[in-house]
């Protein structure tokens, strides 16, 4: 009897580890977020001082975001490995 | 009845098959993908029925997707690059209908690149067939690929391991991006679509509070769907920067 309440009570804590360790992992996404902030507020400044060069710099600048966003998302798949592996 | 919002991402057997112990079933995943087809061969297929010299709407689309596609190798892989276009293009408008038939609302619709194994069996071919390229076109010289210009030697020991690790990240960066993305998105839109849910079903003027996830879940439509497109672009436009690399290092 006391072997399973000592089971059930250690399964509870890795559990409440796990829900603590995916919200960590969460906090990859500040650096998602100042990435994006930083690709588009150069290009958004750049496109206000040479409009005319900035239609072909947009697909580099599509591809900038899409990199920082990965890098966070890759912390996202970090959260969801520890949840439900 | 309330589901997990990753519910939707489960693997339906449909038709079962076994060959030789394994399992090759006929899943949702393998029905959407032959979906896939069927959609891109018919807009292909249809779009150029009256080859026009002043092509109609259809036919414009249709050069519209080839051009994108073969000025952006043309861009970044050069001439040599040419002869391996009809990979990309398939690579990139199969993500593309993928992505956007899953966003497709009434059907319940499953997108099977939000699976890891789809993604990593693509950026694994990808990562194979460029690093091959690499060999082919210049033989065992390709190695020297990880090693920068103009470095000395003391620097070398350290900075080739390096440059070894970040050319094997490529296959798990290539499909980690696009599953992550496609994940996360539709696990959004459905968690807010449980709070719509949930808060319709507050009795009397409560029940107006559901209009703000709702709003929500339009504006992430669509940036999902443009997400949809950017995922597909990027992974073609990073093959062809992989190419490149293999084809004319640095």
């Amino acid at each position: 009897m006391e072997m399973e309440i000592a089971q059930i009570a250690a399964d509870a804590q890795v559990n409440a580890a796990r829900y603590i360790g995916a919200g960590l992992a969460c906090t990859a996404l500040i650096g998602a977020g100042v990435g994006i902030g930083v690709i588009f507020g150069n290009y958004v400044s750049a496109a206000i001082r040479n409009p005319s060069a900035a239609g072909p710099v947009f697909g580099q600048a599509m591809l900038g975001f899409a990199l920082a966003e990965a890098t966070g998302l890759f912390g996202l798949v970090i959260a969801f490995i520890i949840l439900f592996v | 009845m309330a589901q997990s919002p990753l519910a939707q991402f489960e693997v339906i057997t449909k038709v079962p098959l076994e060959v030789a112990g394994y399992d090759i079933s006929f899943t949702n995943s393998a029905a959407y993908m032959v979906a896939t087809l069927v959609v891109i061969m018919i807009f292909m297929t249809m779009g150029m029925r009256k080859t026009a010299l002043v092509p109609g709407r259809w036919q414009s689309s249709v050069e519209m997707c080839y051009e994108f596609i073969a000025k952006m190798l043309g861009d970044t892989a050069g001439h040599d690059g040419r002869k391996y276009f009809p990979f990309i293009f398939t690579l990139f408008m199969f993500i593309l209908a993928a992505n956007l038939i899953g966003m497709v609302p009434w059907i319940h619709a499953f997108t099977f690149t939000s699976h890891i194994a789809v993604t990593f069996a693509m950026a694994f071919f990808v990562f194979i067939g460029v690093t091959l390229i690499g060999f082919i076109t210049h033989g065992v010289k390709f190695l020297g690929f990880f090693v920068p210009h103009g470095a000395p030697w003391y620097l070398l020991l350290i900075l080739v391991p390096i440059e070894i690790i970040s050319y094997l990240s490529r296959p798990i960066s290539l499909s980690v991006r696009l599953f992550a993305n496609m994940v996360a998105g539709h696990t959004m839109l459905k968690v807010f679509g449980g709070f719509v849910v949930s808060l319709g079903a507050l009795s009397g003027v409560m029940a107006v509070g559901s209009i703000l996830p709702f709003a929500f879940i339009v504006a992430l439509t669509g940036l999902e769907l443009l997400v949809a497109c950017l995922q597909a672009y990027v992974f073609a436009i990073l093959t062809c920067l992989y190419l490149n690399d293999a084809l004319h290092m640095h």
